[in-house]
């Protein structure tokens, strides 16, 4: 691991922190667990991503949408004997296998209509409303650890819901434009001085560039400026040296969008399938990255919503309920799925319609602040998901 | 305040910020400056006859695809992003200059709100070449109409429909439906919600305007049929190829009951009739009304001045004019300073602005924009980009801005006295930590980086 203090004499983001004399590191971490909040925006179909192949109703029911039974060509692959993963997450079925992964199904927040936007909105407020608070519940959590003192990162330019508030957070996308001298950055933060709105982001960007180090050019490969949106890549890259950085963040947010397959959603292969391929290889990516720190990593992988349970009339799946969760990580008690079946037939349906939810996503976000990073039942319930004491926690999601 | 400040406002906050000899033009009658743009807009300065239709956009995505059928697909989706790419680059360009070029910068402005209101996004190769024609075909020509009839060409333009999908939304019990059915094809007929959700919920009523589910299901069977020439390759297709058309083998029968009304009409008429009555609706005011203050006025605008202008949108009959008139002539308006920060759009444009610089490439414009995260016509959403500053806070979209400046200023090298400029865009309103890091700057590059890196040019 490189030392942060070695690159911070290359790197002119730091100098210009020198110029500053402003408080360096990062809050120093008194915790080694490590948190990875990945957000699919745009209602990732649960039912394409762990297909319930062993429900009478599901062939029917989901016609050309449908995946294989295992053991067939292109069949889903299999983890109980009940539910399947896509064929085209193989490397999530590895780490199944290897007792890594706990898949939630039928999971959704408590929001009950069908907008994408203020579904993200509750899902990341973590309130019992889309305008229920300002701030995000990771955020929260944040302010309330006692004892210790965290930061987390956000791996995007603009920081989302989940990590606004009142704990200062950081934000971390690859470097694109050259690099400007440090003498000018002094200037432009001593210019700042006076107005709190643009000093403390610009602080926080310094100092991210400088714990960076060198600017990682490797999500621009192959792309000229302005071309389409960077790979994934480069932000699961560097989550990965972040988190393994004695005194960076402990938490990271990962954003990915273009999940809202309204048409040609294609089953086995096509449009969802390859945005599988690249959530698979990005989280075998994030593994490998995280090197040692894996160990004490947990992951979970959410998205806002689920989709119809039947295929609409473009080939596609319109806004639904419940959907699917991953929880990953080395710290993980894995290789089980988690879920009170509501089953598929019609009458089993939410609103006839959509995959009846059974299981609140808070209960995951709970248990992985409770029983990883250790934060109260109390500060839970009353600060991170206030009047959430009905929604109780998975058990036993962390090895002992 | 001075007239000074109210100046740097109209130019500011209604428009992409001043170029040098903007201010001294506007003089102090702002608000009046500000009215005769919405009454007399100044016209295009692109060539409309350079930039491709909707119809020719569509046509050529319809032919690519029936090519890329036959083989392997990726080529094919990679032969339509190349082909439409140009297209695309167009559109950016005309956008850009007139938002550098115009002399009515607010008029400007308002078609970039309504572009965002009704947002597509070129998320899919088959709307590179789409995403531009909707501001140009259905945007521009209504901005200084009715909201309603901005809203029927929106809903009939075939961006749109590609976009949101109704292009192949088909009534359960249509005459298409009906006619596979018995012939026992294996494809399924059905409707897709897509466009009548975001229609409630974004271009009129807004997320908490009332409707359940069944007014999204029963809207979207009215709206079944709207779509355009070209998507059947047999006897079902109907119109000209890329043309909007209503397609009666595809629509739904029957009446439809939606926000407790009874639409009885027959074939096209019923969908009008829900779009007019959805204009109308009180829920729209004030939806669209909390919309344009958060743009214009700030953050959280006062509930009086949404009150004002959802009254004013009501009692015209959406006439939009009247409604821009009421909030240029609201007290708010005028009473704060800085009360925006700017999106990277408003940003990147008001840089250019400043400096009179005309790009020679779309890349030039496209290129900064997409790294300070707001690529044009790429919201990545129908609900178009988000509007207030916590949205567009976080330390490294502010770095990214930091070192554009820096860029933009390594270019333009040491021609310009930062100082002498920022009196011409900005009057008197620079606060003392910034004029004096601009009079120390080592050279007038640095002092012009700097500029464009202060919190004053950032704010509208």
């Amino acid at each position: 691991m490189i030392k942060r203090r070695d690159f911070l004499k290359h790197s002119v983001a730091a100098s210009a922190l020198f110029g500053l004399q402003s408080r360096l590191a990062f809050a120093r971490a008194q915790t080694d667990s490590r948190f990875v909040f990945v957000l699919l925006r745009g209602a990732m179909d649960g039912l394409a991503a762990v297909p319930a192949y062993a429900d009478s109703a599901y062939r029917k029911q989901r016609g050309s949408l449908a995946i294989a039974k295992p053991g067939s060509v292109n069949g889903a692959l299999d983890m109980d004997g009940f539910f399947g993963l896509h064929p085209s997450l193989p490397e999530l079925h590895r780490m199944y296998q290897q007792k890594e992964v706990i898949v939630a199904h039928a999971v959704a927040s408590s929001y009950r209509e069908r907008s994408h936007f203020d579904a993200q909105k509750q899902l990341e407020n973590g309130t019992g409303c889309p305008l229920g608070a300002k701030d995000g519940w990771l955020n929260r959590a944040l302010t309330n650890l006692s004892g210790s003192s965290m930061d987390a990162i956000a791996l995007s330019q603009n920081i989302p819901l989940v990590l606004h508030g009142d704990a200062k957070v950081n934000s971390w996308s690859p470097a694109v434009l050259p690099e400007a001298d440090s003498d000018t950055l002094a200037r432009i933060a001593r210019m700042y001085e006076r107005d709190d709105f643009f000093f403390e982001q610009f602080e926080s960007a310094l100092k991210t560039r400088a714990m960076a180090g060198e600017p990682d050019k490797s999500g621009m490969t192959g792309r000229r400026m302005g071309r389409g949106k960077q790979s994934m890549d480069a932000f699961v890259r560097a989550s990965g040296r972040f988190l393994q950085d004695e005194d960076g963040p402990r938490i990271a947010v990962l954003e990915s969008n273009g999940w809202d397959t309204h048409a040609n959603q294609g089953a086995h292969t096509g449009q969802l399938a390859n945005k599988f391929s690249q959530l698979d290889a990005n989280l075998a990516l994030l593994k490998k990255e995280l090197g040692k720190v894996w160990e004490n990593t947990v992951v979970v992988v959410v998205s806002e919503f689920g989709r119809t349970v039947a295929v609409n009339g473009s080939n596609g799946s319109d806004h639904g309920t419940a959907g699917a969760a991953f929880i990953l990580g080395g710290a993980v008690n894995g290789g089980r799925v988690v879920a009170d079946w509501p089953g598929l037939g019609n009458s089993n349906l939410y609103q006839r319609r959509d995959l009846k939810p059974t299981l609140d996503v808070r209960a995951i976000f709970k248990s992985v602040l409770h029983d990883h990073l250790q934060i109260s039942t109390k500060v839970l319930n009353k600060t991170v998901f206030p009047d959430s004491d009905r929604v109780t926690g998975l058990r036993d999601i962390i090895i002992a | 305040m001075t007239t000074n400040t109210k100046t740097v406002i109209a130019s500011n906050r209604f428009g992409f910020g001043a170029k040098p000899g903007d201010l001294s033009r506007i003089g102090t009658s702002p608000r009046e400056w500000l009215q005769r743009q919405i009454e007399r807009p100044a016209g295009l300065s692109a060539n409309r006859a350079d930039l491709k239709s909707s119809r020719e956009a569509v046509q050529s995505f319809l032919s690519l695809r029936d090519k890329k059928r036959e083989k392997d697909v990726s080529a094919g989706v990679i032969r339509m992003a190349r082909s439409m790419r140009p297209v695309y680059m167009d559109f950016v360009m005309a956008r850009s200059i007139q938002a550098i070029q115009s002399p009515s910068p607010f008029y400007e402005r308002l078609v970039h709100f309504w572009s965002n209101h009704f947002a597509v996004s070129a998320d899919k190769p088959q709307m590179l070449g789409l995403v531009g024609t909707l501001e140009f075909e259905a945007i521009r020509p209504h901005v200084n109409g009715r909201f309603s009839e901005m809203l029927m060409a929106v809903e009939k333009h075939p961006a749109t429909l590609t976009y949101l999908d109704n292009f192949q939304s088909i009534g359960p019990n249509s005459l298409i439906a009906r006619h596979a059915g018995k012939r026992k094809r294996e494809r399924k007929f059905g409707i897709n919600e897509n466009l009548a959700r975001e229609i409630l919920e974004l271009h009129t009523l807004g997320v908490n305007g009332g409707y359940s589910q069944t007014d999204v299901t029963n809207f979207a069977k009215v709206i079944t049929g709207w779509t355009y020439g070209g998507v059947f390759k047999n006897r079902a297709d109907r119109g000209k190829a890329g043309e909007f058309v209503f397609n009666e083998l595809m629509h739904e029968p029957g009446s439809q009951r939606v926000m407790n009304r009874s639409y009885t009409h027959k074939g096209i008429k019923q969908g009008e009739a829900v779009l007019r009555d959805l204009a109308n609706h009180e829920q729209t005011a004030a939806h669209l009304a909390g919309k344009l203050a958060r743009h214009f006025i700030s953050d959280t605008p006062s509930s009086e001045s949404i009150g004002k202008l959802s009254q004013a949108y009501l009692q015209s009959d959406g006439h939009l004019p009247t409604v821009y008139s009421t909030l240029i002539g609201l007290d708010e308006v005028w009473d704060l300073t800085f009360s925006k920060y700017k999106t990277p759009n408003d940003y990147v444009y008001s840089v250019f602005r400043t400096l009179n610089f005309i790009p020679e490439t779309p890349e030039q414009i496209a290129g900064p924009l997409s790294v300070l995260g707001q690529a044009p016509f790429r919201s990545g959403s129908p609900a178009g980009w988000p509007d207030t500053a916590t949205d567009w806070t976080g330390g490294e979209a502010l770095f990214k801005r930091v070192e554009f400046a820096v860029s933009v200023a390594d270019k333009v090298g040491n021609r310009i006295d930062p100082l002498a400029l920022s009196e011409l865009i900005l009057g008197q309103t620079l606060s003392e930590q910034t004029r004096q890091s601009l009079s120390r700057a080592e050279s007038g590059q640095q002092g012009l980086a700097l500029l464009f890196a202060s919190p004053e040019f950032q704010r509208r």
